[in-house]
Order: structure tokens, then sequence, then C-alpha cells
């Protein structure tokens, strides 16, 4: 099987406690408090996101467990390794797909694949055939020779996961990894992100998408302000913090003040009016009893995006 | 602490493989560069100079042809090219997610203009021994001391790099400082022709002089007490660029 990992880490032992263990991990900027004192374990094996709105602090984690963005305190393990000090250990079992695409755009796929390779001092004879494979593990196959400028934006961000792959690591960091992609694409990612786990592999990635989120993740944690606001398993999210379906009806002053009359707490959400509730059919039949049969109401499940925007709010970020 | 291991040799293989993949191009500079310089400089305007303290006009400035190409090759590399590596193509964040230190991306970037300053002047040595301005076999030592000099001018760019910020302010140390050397340090007039304070300067701040002084002894063979001065000064200065460059980057790229 294509990387499958076998349930030791790379000492030889199991890892106890996880393979990312973050305590009181903070990261200043000056004044700015970029991760204000978080605390998370990613287990092995499972697919971990980060999800918040823009400048919440998810890719100053990410760097930093990199090892590429120096922690200001707490503590911070990756593999039972202390990221200040096994940054070479640590980098050398990390496929990193940056939320940037930095493809080198002096070389084809190809090539990419294989000056990547020897920063981590693969030999070439090993990184020849493993650079084939993962070309078409990735689909890209008939691109091998093909300068970066020439590839469109989703075969750039399947490159870019390939090379994340070249080094075969234990530990995968996705930051945004579907940005800007059309769906097909998407999907075909989505795809070989379960195929990876499936191998074994641990997979902690940043979203925007939460579709994306609710289907890949095991787990997630919603951050806001440098802060964890909650974590959980996509689905328990959203039974806890929306409750099964919404109800969704146009904000007039009329259905206002008739769910208020019904003593019904409701959300304000742009132009309409939500109800997060496990017993959606009786709230809707009660609305359409008192306030008659002239307004629009719409039952749907609750999503992650409603856990999401509950949570951070409405209001525009940046 | 400076943090670099044999790694550093996959990031000037990287600069290595791109260069020779666009070879063509890269090579024509230090074929046209000397022709140019000699016909017009050596032979024609050299036909009014004839000898410069006896020595033939385009003998005089071979050597100086040599310095400049080095100086240029390493210093453009490191300034414009490596700026947009690290800015633009984002390059250097992608070598620093692997077990590649950042000192060692940035020793890699200038190990790899000094060699391109070596490159260059290997491939204008045929050239110059073609127009017959060049001795041999005391010549050969352009090549060695190509990568020294390179590596100065290229750890001087670096820091010029690691400070600016953008790439149109790099054009304050191309137009300001690598110009003027260009001119006025013994490349195509005797240092000793300028007064006295401009050649204590000109020794104490103008990397090229040193450079072409060498240089200078090694296309006529015929090297003096002051080469050894020279090559002190220019080993010193490369260590301390060297090393500062390195700090100047990583205050840049680790945030």
């Amino acid at each position: 099987m294509l990387y499958s990992h076998d349930s030791t880490g790379i000492s030889g032992g199991t890892i106890i406690g996880g393979v990312i263990v973050a305590r009181d991990l903070e990261k200043r900027f000056e004044e700015l408090i970029a991760v204000d004192r978080i605390a998370f374990q990613v287990q092995e094996g499972e697919i971990f996101g980060f999800l918040g709105p823009n400048g919440a602090g998810k890719t100053t984690t990410m760097k930093m467990i990199q090892c590429i963005s120096p922690k200001t305190s707490g503590t911070l393990q990756v593999f039972g390794m202390d990221v200040d000090t096994h940054q070479r250990e640590i980098k050398s079992c990390l496929g990193v797909v940056p939320q940037e695409t930095n493809l080198d755009p002096d070389f084809s796929a190809y090539r990419n694949l294989l000056v990547y390779a020897r920063y981590f001092g693969i030999p070439k004879r090993e990184a020849e055939p493993r650079a084939e494979e993962l070309l078409a593990f990735m689909q890209l196959e008939e691109k091998r020779d093909v300068l970066i400028d020439k590839l469109s934006g989703g075969m750039k961000r399947r490159l870019i996961i390939a090379r994340a792959l070249i080094n075969a690591p234990e530990l995968l960091i996705l930051d945004e990894p579907t940005i800007g992609l059309d769906p097909q694409a998407r999907h075909l990612i989505w795809e070989k992100l379960r195929n990876l786990q499936a191998a074994g592999n641990t997979l902690v990635l940043t979203t925007h998408y939460l579709d994306e989120a609710e289907r890949l993740c095991d787990r997630l944690v919603i951050m806001d302000h440098g802060k964890i606001l909650i974590e959980g398993a996509p689905a328990d999210l959203i039974r806890e913090y929306a409750g099964s379906n919404v109800v969704e009806v146009k904000r007039t002053e009329e259905a206002v003040s008739c769910l208020t009359g019904l003593e019904v707490n409701y959300d304000l959400a742009g132009d309409m009016l939500q109800v997060f509730t496990d017993r959606p059919n009786d709230v809707a039949r009660g609305f359409l009893e008192a306030c008659g049969h002239e307004v629009m109401v719409a039952v749907r499940p609750a999503t992650l995006e409603d856990v999401f925007l509950r949570m951070t709010g409405r209001r525009l970020r940046e | 602490m400076i943090d670099i291991t044999g790694r550093v040799l996959s990031v000037w293989r990287r600069n290595l493989d791109a260069f020779l993949r666009t070879y063509r191009v890269n090579f024509i500079p230090p074929f046209v560069e000397p022709v140019l310089y000699l016909l017009a400089l050596g032979f024609g305007l050299g036909t009014y100079i004839e000898t410069v303290d006896g020595i033939p006009y385009p003998v005089f400035i071979a050597p100086a042809l040599v310095s400049i190409s080095v100086m240029y090759s390493a210093f453009f590399e490191c300034t414009y090219s490596s700026f947009v590596r690290m800015y633009y193509q984002k390059t250097f964040d992608a070598i620093i997610a692997t077990p590649v230190s950042t000192d060692e991306v940035i020793a890699g970037e200038m190990l790899w203009g000094a060699t391109r300053g070596m490159i260059y002047a290997t491939l204008m040595l045929p050239v110059l021994l073609l127009f017959g301005v060049v001795s041999m076999p005391s010549s050969l030592l352009l090549i060695p001391f190509a990568f020294l000099a390179g590596l100065l001018f290229a750890g001087i760019a670096m820091c010029f790099t690691a400070i600016t910020p953008s790439i149109d302010a790099l054009n304050y140390p191309s137009f300001l400082f690598i110009t003027p050397m260009f001119l006025f340090s013994g490349t195509f007039f005797p240092l000793d022709l300028l007064p006295q304070p401009i050649q204590y300067f000109a020794l104490a701040v103008l990397p090229l002089t040193h450079v072409v002084s060498i240089n200078r002894a090694i296309t006529l063979s015929a090297f003096s007490p002051i080469n050894l001065f020279n090559l002190i000064w220019i080993i010193v200065a490369t260590a301390f660029f060297f090393v500062l460059a390195i700090g100047l980057m990583k205050r840049r790229l680790i945030v």
C-alpha cells in the first residue's frame, strides 16, 4: 500500500499522548497575540481540522507545528519531540502543503519532486521511482514534463500534495488544501486525503470550507482571536451547538413578534430568522398555525456552518 | 549560532540545475562581454593610451574585466535573483519546510553566487587567451580566486537583500555602490591617478579594488607584498559578510 505506516511512531515505540501535543501554546508578534495559550492533541491516524475566520491563528499554529515559526511560550511536541530543539528531526517526518503555492517555477512537475527529495537527503535512485509513483497517485502523469506555469490551479494543488508526500511523511499538514479549486478537483483531493488516512497517516488541515471539514475531519477545533472556542467531532458539535435542525423564516416584524409570542429562541442571520431545534416540525407547525400561511418557512438539517457562524459571529473580518 | 550541514549543497544544486536548464542564455555574457570591452576600450580607446605603467592597455584591463564580471554575476545573483526566489517564488519557504535550515538556504544561495562568478571567470579565460592578454599558467589562478571574490560580493549582496523593502530598492546599492566600484577600483585606469584620500578610501571600502589588484597580479604573473594585504582584506571581509548576511536573513525570515 502506498505510504502506509504501522501503528508505532518513528522512535519505534507508540507515541504516548498523541502525534501533536500542545499545552498553553502561545505566539505573540510584539503587541498582537496571534495564538493565545491553546491546548490540543492530535491522535495518530486521525484527520484533525483547524477552523476559524481569517486572523484566528490557524496558520500561525500550523507554522509552529512545522518548526518554521518559534513559539513564544508553552509546550508543543510533535512525535514526542520538542519543536524548539528537534526541528530537523520533526521536519524530516512531516509533509507540508502550504496555503500559498510555492512550487519551483524553474522546473517541470517531475523535477520539482526530485529537487524537493534532495532537500530531504533522499538518494536519487529512491526519489525517481517515488516521484513517478506520486505523479500517478495524484493523476499528473501526463503533466510530468510540464513547467509549473503551464499547470492549472487544481493541478498545482495536486502537485503540491504529491510534493508533500515525497518523504513518506507520517504527519501531513495541509493549510487550506483545496483553496480556489473547482468541485471536481476538490473531490479528487478529498478522495486522496482519505486514501492517505486509510494508509495510516495522520492529517492536520485548516480550511474555510465547512463542508470540507464536515466530510473529512474526525475531530476539529474552531478558533477565533487566537483561542480555541470548541473542539469535537463534527456531528457532536452540530448536535451540541446547533441542534439537529434549523427552521428558517424570512425576517419581518410580523415573524419576529410571532416567534416572541411563541417564546421560541431565535437567531438573527442577515435577512433570515433561524431557530435551532431538535423538534423542527413542532416549531414550524406552531409558527404556521400562529402566524398564518403567508410566510415562507424552511426546515433543513443543521450544518457545521451553523455552528461556525453561531460561535464566531457574522461580522466580517479584516 | 550558525547551523550549516552538508544539506547546504541541496540548495546550491537547485540553483545549479536551474542555471544549466537555461545554459544557452547564461553562457552568453562571459563570452560576449570581454570581446566587446577589449575591442572598444582595449583596442579602440587603447590606441590613444598604448601603455599604463609600461603595460599594454588591453593587458592592463583584462584582469579588471574578469573582476567586474565576477562582481556583477555574484552580486546580481544574490540581490535580484535571490530576492525573486525569496519574495515572489517563495522558494525559501518551500525549502525551510524540509530538514534544510534557514542558515543553509542562505549559505547555499551565497555559495551558488560565488560559483556563478567562478563559472563566468572560467568561460572568460579562453577568450582572453585568444586575445593574448593574459599570461599562462599563472592565469589559471583566476578560477579559484573568482570563487573567493564571488563569495565576497555574494555576501555583501545578501546583506542588502535581507534589508531591502522591495525589489526596486535594490537599485540603490546597484547604482550607488556597484557602479562606482566598476569605475574607481583601478579597473580602467590605475588607482594612483586619483587624489590620495580617494585612493585610501578605495582601498578601505571598495572590495573590487582588492580583487582587481590580485587578478592583475595573476594575469601579469607579477606578485607583490601588497597582494597579501589584498588577500587578507578579502578573506576577513568575506567571512564578516557571510555571517552577517545569515544573521540579517534569519531576522527577516524567522518570525
